[in-house]
């Protein structure tokens, strides 16, 4: 039987090569969604592998991997994705943001400001911002290459009129430098503020759909919005009830059937730090979480 | 106290350890062995090599196991192999019309040279389930003959000899043979591209776009002009030998369909084709394809394209049973965060809908 | 003549070299106008500068078309060169190359020679890689647009000497366009399609 052997990271030098043009490419044409032949990966599509194949073309034996998915390093994919990575690539990895060199995430942008020396990748389900609105790839295309983009307009103008606001809460649609629409993958539209102007570079691997699309650094990233209805990032009103974070996006725990719940960061690297630095919620006995394991165990 | 749920690495690790005892099944059971499935689940064989885009019986039989039986899972396992493998090139095309023909019928002509050759089918056998097969069961040895020397010529050679079908549609001299798992798909497809895309999509899902056109959603007037099945010689040109060298030989399944002709003021009427093809004998597959083959060939033979078997950008966009439930399946994922700005939103939109809809004596009293 | 044993070596590391030298080239086009530094090559072939060539083992394959300009086509150890390390295939046309190759920048070719894209696929467009002569002193140049934090400054000496001034036509053309990788040696400067270059003079 033909044993199956493996490259560094996976993917085979051939394929890096193709990830790669296409990753300069995504990056001199900011928003635009270039076409890659993405390959088959050892997990589903949908499952990350267009973020898969992107992390895979550039990471190296020096990077510090990082992967998220719902904002938390702990969620059973990301754990997946972080393991697949140590074991083919054999890098280092992280929790903490700010330790991490590439970043590859899953519907959340860090609450800790990214930095210069980071890449931020995303794993995109539907890279296309106007395939809702027209599901075909000829026509969608046509429209970006005339940034016609009166359809979208009229959709988020028609949520106004139907529901007083614009009813897309997360996958906000923005503009990149002025020019292309594009999607920001399935992120709360708490996040869309961070795209702009970010010191770090931003890649966006969709497997499935093959596409590769990048936001460089330092880029304006523009949520869409009307002058009488202007953007409005959401965030649930009330601290984070173990580190008492005023200003980040929170998960809603669900506590009993009674109706009882408390709110959490969504970013657990964030909040552990806090806690580790002696912030408190209105929740935290202890100072943070090895500490109530600690309680709780014994 | 709240604590943020950890340790998905050992529940995944653990999730793992109780799949592979699922597998298993009851110990005191012989486990199933590779021949075993190879030559007694041969068809599912076929499946996953076809759709799997891998002629490799001992891979697809381990795929299956390793799958426990779902033949998507084990797809998905082959292709995730095969996107690892070094490509070195396109082999020749291969001579169907040579084919060492094991089963060959043709529905348009009462006999054909070279003969109709029912071969291994479920065809006629009436539908009982059979105990005797519980086990134990012996089959007679197959009645045998004088191995044939006609040659099995083609159906559609013999009309295209009459002019009465289209020619085949050839390729420009020099053209690259498309590979879309080596280059991002672009519409319009050309069709070996669409073929290709036809050839690895899912059974199921070609057989209901077929069906569809056969009950009006673009319907082309098909007979199955001929479906063989039997083994071909696949070869490589060697650039450094300078001639082609034969690879082995493979199973194939090709299904040609006549279909409702065309013609015009410049142009003779003639039947047009629709064509299938797939690893090992899948039958079914190969004529839903041809039909679908037919159907997406609507733009260029200047039809009217309005059904969704004729619709390049639905069939060949959401074929792929790897991709398909690859993203159905996705929706198991952790979505909280989404659903969390959703669930802001909608609470807005209630409130809202509450103070709009509020008695005004309410309204001043809640003031 | 030189025989294919006489070439110059690829990678020492073929994997982990084409990893950092990728790095290197994209930190380059996401921060244009900033200088990056390509691994060192063990040998190049002929008029090839050490950067260029690790770009060429980077990127270059059977499926990117390659045209050279009169100056790196004249040495036949770059063309063989570069067919055994990349196999990529060496055009005639310029408008079909994915890279462009340009030993002399004083005879590059007007831009609308090469591949600017389409509307639909601006990415389908030639990246020109042009061999300079300093990525470190020349004239002074400031550079806007992604990828830049307000201005960067650029000290460069380079040919053609209008080179950024006709690159200006990128503004008109986007999303088509033409971007350029500049090599110094062992030093690569990107300038993508959506920078802005003012001289400073000199």
């Amino acid at each position: 039987m033909n044993a199956p052997t493996y490259n560094f990271a996976y993917l085979d030098e051939q394929t890096k090569r193709m990830i790669r043009r296409a990753i300069l490419k995504a990056i001199a044409i900011p928003g635009y969604q270039v076409p890659f032949a993405s390959r088959e990966m050892p997990m589903p599509y949908g499952w990350g592998t267009g973020g898969v194949q992107v992390t895979a073309a550039i990471l190296g034996p020096a990077d510090v991997l990082k992967v998220i998915d719902q904002g938390s390093d702990d969620t059973t994919n990301a754990i997946s994705i972080r393991k697949f990575f140590a074991k083919t690539a054999g890098v280092a990895t992280t929790t903490a943001t700010d330790e991490a060199t590439v970043i590859q995430t899953r519907h959340r942008i860090p609450e800790t400001a990214l930095n210069e020396s980071q890449v931020l990748v995303y794993q995109v389900p539907i890279p296309e911002p106007l395939r809702f609105l027209e599901p075909r790839e000829t026509e969608t295309r046509r429209m970006h290459a005339l940034a016609e983009y009166g359809l979208m307009h009229v959709k988020l103008y028609e949520d106004i009129a139907r529901f007083g606001h614009i009813a897309t809460a997360y996958a906000y649609p923005v503009k990149v430098n002025a020019r292309y629409v594009m999607d920001p993958s399935p992120t709360p539209k708490f996040d869309n503020p961070k795209m702009d102007n970010c010191p770090a570079l931003q890649l966006f691997g969709a497997g499935r759909e093959k596409r590769i699309y990048a936001i460089p650094p330092y880029t304006q990233v523009v949520s869409l919005d009307f002058e009488d209805h202007p953007f409005e990032p959401y965030r649930f009103n009330a601290p984070c009830a173990l580190c008492g974070a005023e200003n980040s996006y929170l998960d809603e725990i669900v506590t009993d059937d009674k109706g009882s719940r408390m709110f959490v960061c969504s970013d657990t690297d964030y909040c552990e730090g806090r806690q580790a630095a002696g912030h408190h919620g209105s929740l935290s006995a202890a100072p943070y979480k090895e500490k109530a394991q600690e309680v709780s165990n014994g | 106290m709240y604590v943020a749920v950890k340790g998905g690495e050992r529940a995944i690790d653990n999730a793992h350890r109780l799949l592979a005892h699922k597998r298993r099944g009851d110990r005191s059971v012989p486990e199933v062995t590779l021949d075993q499935i190879s030559e007694q689940l041969g068809l599912a064989v076929d499946r996953v090599m076809s759709e799997g885009s891998l002629y490799d019986r001992e891979l697809a039989a381990l795929a299956i196991k390793q799958a426990r039986g779902d033949l998507i899972e084990a797809i998905f396992l082959v292709r995730a192999f095969r996107a690892t493998l070094p490509r070195f090139g396109a082999s020749e095309p291969v001579d169907t019309g040579a084919m060492r023909v094991e089963r060959r019928v043709s529905s348009t002509f009462k006999d054909i040279p070279g003969g109709q050759i029912l071969g291994p089918t479920f065809d006629y056998t009436h539908r009982l389930l059979d105990p005797a097969l519980a086990e134990g069961f012996v089959p007679d040895a197959p009645a045998t003959a004088e191995a044939p020397t006609a040659p099995t010529p083609r159906v559609t050679d013999i009309l295209g000899r009459d002019g009465l079908i289209e020619s085949s549609p050839q390729a420009e001299d020099g053209a690259g043979i498309g590979d879309l798992t080596r280059e991002p798909l672009n519409f319009p497809a050309e069709r070996d591209l669409r073929l290709q895309n036809l050839a690895r999509g899912d059974e199921g899902f070609l057989l209901a776009m077929g069906y569809s056109t056969q009950r009006g959603y673009g319907r082309n007037h098909p007979f199955a002009g001929e479906i063989r099945f039997g083994e071909v010689e696949v070869e490589f040109f060697a650039e450094d030998a300078g001639f082609a060298v034969p690879l082995g030989a493979i199973e194939l399944t090709e299904c040609q369909m006549v279909n409702q002709f065309k013609g015009s003021a410049t142009e003779a009427p003639c039947f047009t084709r629709g064509y299938g093809l797939a690893f090992g004998q899948s039958e079914r597959k190969t004529m839903s394809m041809a039909l679908v083959d037919r159907a997406l060939r609507a733009r260029e033979l200047g039809e009217e394209a309005l059904a969704p078997a004729q619709d390049e950008e639905v069939g060949m966009s959401h074929s792929d049973n790897v991709q398909a439930t690859g993203f159905v399946e996705h929706l198991k994922l952790p979505h909280y965060v989404d659903f969390q700005s959703e669930l802001g939103l909608l609470r807005k939109l209630r409130q809202e809908f509450a103070d709009a809809n509020a008695p005004d004596a309410m309204k001043e009293a809640a003031e | 003549m030189t025989t294919i044993a006489e070439l110059p070596p690829g990678f020492a590391d073929k994997v982990l070299s084409a990893q950092s030298t990728f790095r290197s080239v994209m930190d380059a086009m996401a921060r244009p106008g900033s200088v990056q530094r390509i691994v060192p090559m063990p040998g190049t072939p002929d008029t090839m500068m050490r950067g260029t060539a690790a770009i060429a083992l980077t990127l270059f394959d059977h499926d990117t078309p390659i045209w050279l300009d009169a100056r790196m086509a004249e040495s036949a150890d770059v063309t063989k060169w570069l067919k055994f390390h990349t196999g990529a295939p060496v055009v005639q046309d310029s408008s079909i190359a994915s890279f462009a190759l340009i030993g002399d920048g004083g005879a590059l070719p007007a831009l609308d020679r090469f591949a600017l894209g389409t509307s639909e696929y601006p990415d389908r467009s030639t990246t020109l890689i042009i061999q300079v002569d300093s990525l470190a002193s020349g004239r002074s140049f400031e550079l806007r647009g992604p990828g830049i934090d307000g201005v960067a400054a650029l000290l460069a000496s380079f040919k053609p000497f209008d080179l950024f001034e006709r690159l200006h036509v990128n503004e008109a053309l986007f999303p088509r366009g033409i971007d350029v990788v500049l090599v110094a040696d062992d030093a690569v400067v990107a300038i993508p399609r959506t920078t802005r270059i003012v001289s400073k003079g000199s």
